[in-house]
């Protein structure tokens, strides 16, 4: 067996990454919202692209969606270049997204309607996802009849519903109550621990950020470059309830602010 | 809940009607006749089914000028909503054409075209597209960006796109377009009668005013009216048959 592929086993690095950003610039008309910019998203773990509004994490993340082209550099999904939107990887829109005509069944079948699997098929999946976000029983309503944090969740079971390898999250908690974000926050944490997919998530908040994050990408504005990874290592493991109040957890978003508090008018 | 709404609809058709019948006690003129008379009229003329010959006349026009406007007004108000170019070359001639006074091309319209249907036709379409085209289009440019974003990143072909997103997300102004459009070719279809050949309703009208026939020229004109409201009814039950989520607006935030 170890005769077959020699080239593709040493091409794996040490630290796997499922998707390579590689000196990735952006620029709009005469605006230049990324410059050069590297970062490596580990298999498997949560990432967060953290910093000041302007700071280009949405451009970034669309850039890895396949939603923006780049103008210059890479982006790598297992290896390959990224040309368009693909398979492996789903995304959740800050401003939900769901169809107002769709009852929340066709909304999260929506992707795999347009893979083209049968009907029985995709909506038994969807019935599946939407359980799963704790939806069952909405399957035949329509978003006007949810609450901000449902409508959320009904993103969050159509970006799961298609099984991709990375899931993209835009701002997803922050049009939606204090409260309900803090759930979302236990629940994501669960997520990642199930799902085993690769999660980038952006964020403008520091406490969202530490507390979901296996690393954080601490981006800076004009043009937007990573100035900072921290990897959180201790408290991960100590329970949801109990992450607020470790000491590392408030180290962490105090030096993140204290790096960041110049950048913020 | 519904029954309060019926009988509000019921307490203002009493209201309508009853000014109506004692404007024509009065009467305000000797050529408006009371609500009673002109019912009366009409009961006469849908009992000897002179209603029916009319109407099978006056809704030929309208309904091929309706049908044409609606599918070729929905046809290029997309394509203009979805190319800049396409925009620059036909959004000024429906701008135009609803800005005109239409009576004045009637000559013009005849001319070309005789005193056939053809005519009547043109005058129903030139009524009813040009606000079928322009709302499409304003429907099609403002479709939510996130929802376009959305099915692209899910994989949506360009086609899928345009039947899955761009027409649901559109279809509540569109279908206000298509009852505006509606309600302009009825008035195109009767224009066209009283400008170009007296025949169906047109004719009912033209020939009861000239016999001083009040109640029957007014119970023409009434049943045309009625006949329009119904038909605009319908095209919103459908509307909410086709996009039911649709019919509470949007859910952004």
């Amino acid at each position: 067996m170890s005769q077959i592929k020699p080239d593709a086993r040493q091409a794996i690095p040490a630290t796997d990454s499922a998707v390579s950003v590689r000196n990735v610039s952006k620029v709009y008309g005469d605006v230049q919202a990324l410059k050069d910019l590297t970062l490596d998203f580990p298999r498997g773990e949560l990432t967060s692209l953290l910093g000041p509004s302007g700071c280009g994490k949405t451009t970034l993340l669309k850039i890895i969606a396949g939603l923006l082209p780049a103008t210059s550099g890479e982006v790598l999904i297992n290896g390959r270049a990224v040309t368009g939107p693909g398979p492996d990887r789903s995304f959740v829109f800050q401003d939900f997204a769901l169809m107002p005509w769709a009852t929340v069944l066709r909304n999260v079948a929506f992707g795999l309607e347009l893979r083209g699997v049968a009907k029985s098929e995709r909506e038994a999946v969807a019935e599946k996802y939407i359980a799963a976000v704790g939806l069952a029983g909405f399957e035949q309503k329509y978003p006007h009849q949810l609450s901000g944090g449902m409508r959320q969740r009904v993103g969050l079971a159509r970006a799961l519903s298609v099984k991709a390898e990375v899931l993209l999250l835009d701002e997803p908690f922050s049009a939606v109550d204090e409260q309900t974000r803090r759930k979302f926050q236990e629940d994501m944490l669960e997520l990642v621990q199930n799902e085993k997919k690769t999660f980038i998530f952006v964020t403008h908040s520091i406490e969202e950020a530490v507390y979901v994050s296996d690393q954080i990408a601490i981006l800076l504005p004009r043009p937007s470059r990573v100035s900072e990874i921290i990897r959180p290592a201790s408290f991960r493991d100590k329970g949801v309830a109990n992450i607020r109040r470790d000491p590392e957890y408030l180290d962490i978003v105090d030096r993140i602010w204290a790096s960041l508090r110049n950048y913020v008018e | 809940m519904i029954n309060r709404s019926l009988m509000l609809k019921l307490l203002s058709g009493l209201i309508v009607f009853g000014a109506w019948e004692i404007a024509g006690r009065v009467p305000i003129s000797y050529a408006f006749p009371t609500f009673l008379e002109s019912m009366a009229a009409l009961a006469r003329m849908t009992f000897d089914g002179t209603i029916f010959v009319a109407y099978g006349e006056t809704l030929r026009p309208l309904v091929v000028g309706v049908a044409i406007s609606a599918v070729f007004g929905i046809g290029i108000g997309l394509w203009i909503g979805l190319s800049k170019q396409f925009e620059w070359l036909f959004s000024p001639i429906f701008i135009v054409m609803q800005a005109a006074p239409l009576a004045a091309l009637i000559p013009i319209l005849v001319m070309i075209y005789g005193i056939g249907l053809t005519s009547k036709v043109f005058v129903v379409c030139i009524m009813a597209m040009p606000v079928i085209v322009l709302n499409t289009a304003s429907a099609v440019r403002n479709t939510p960006v996130s929802l376009k974003e959305m099915a692209t990143s899910f994989l949506a072909a360009d086609r899928d796109v345009l039947l899955k997103i761009i027409l649901p997300a559109a279809s509540p102004v569109i279908f206000s377009g298509l009852r505006l459009g509606v309600s302009a070719g009825f008035i195109g279809a009767i224009l066209s009668e009283l400008k170009i050949t007296p025949t169906g309703v047109g004719d009912i009208i033209t020939y009861s005013r000239s016999i001083a026939d009040y109640p029957s020229m007014y119970a023409a004109i009434f049943s045309i009216i009625l006949l329009a409201v119904l038909f605009l009814n319908l095209l919103e039950k459908l509307e909410n048959i086709l996009f039911e989520g649709n019919n509470r607006g949007y859910v952004s935030d």
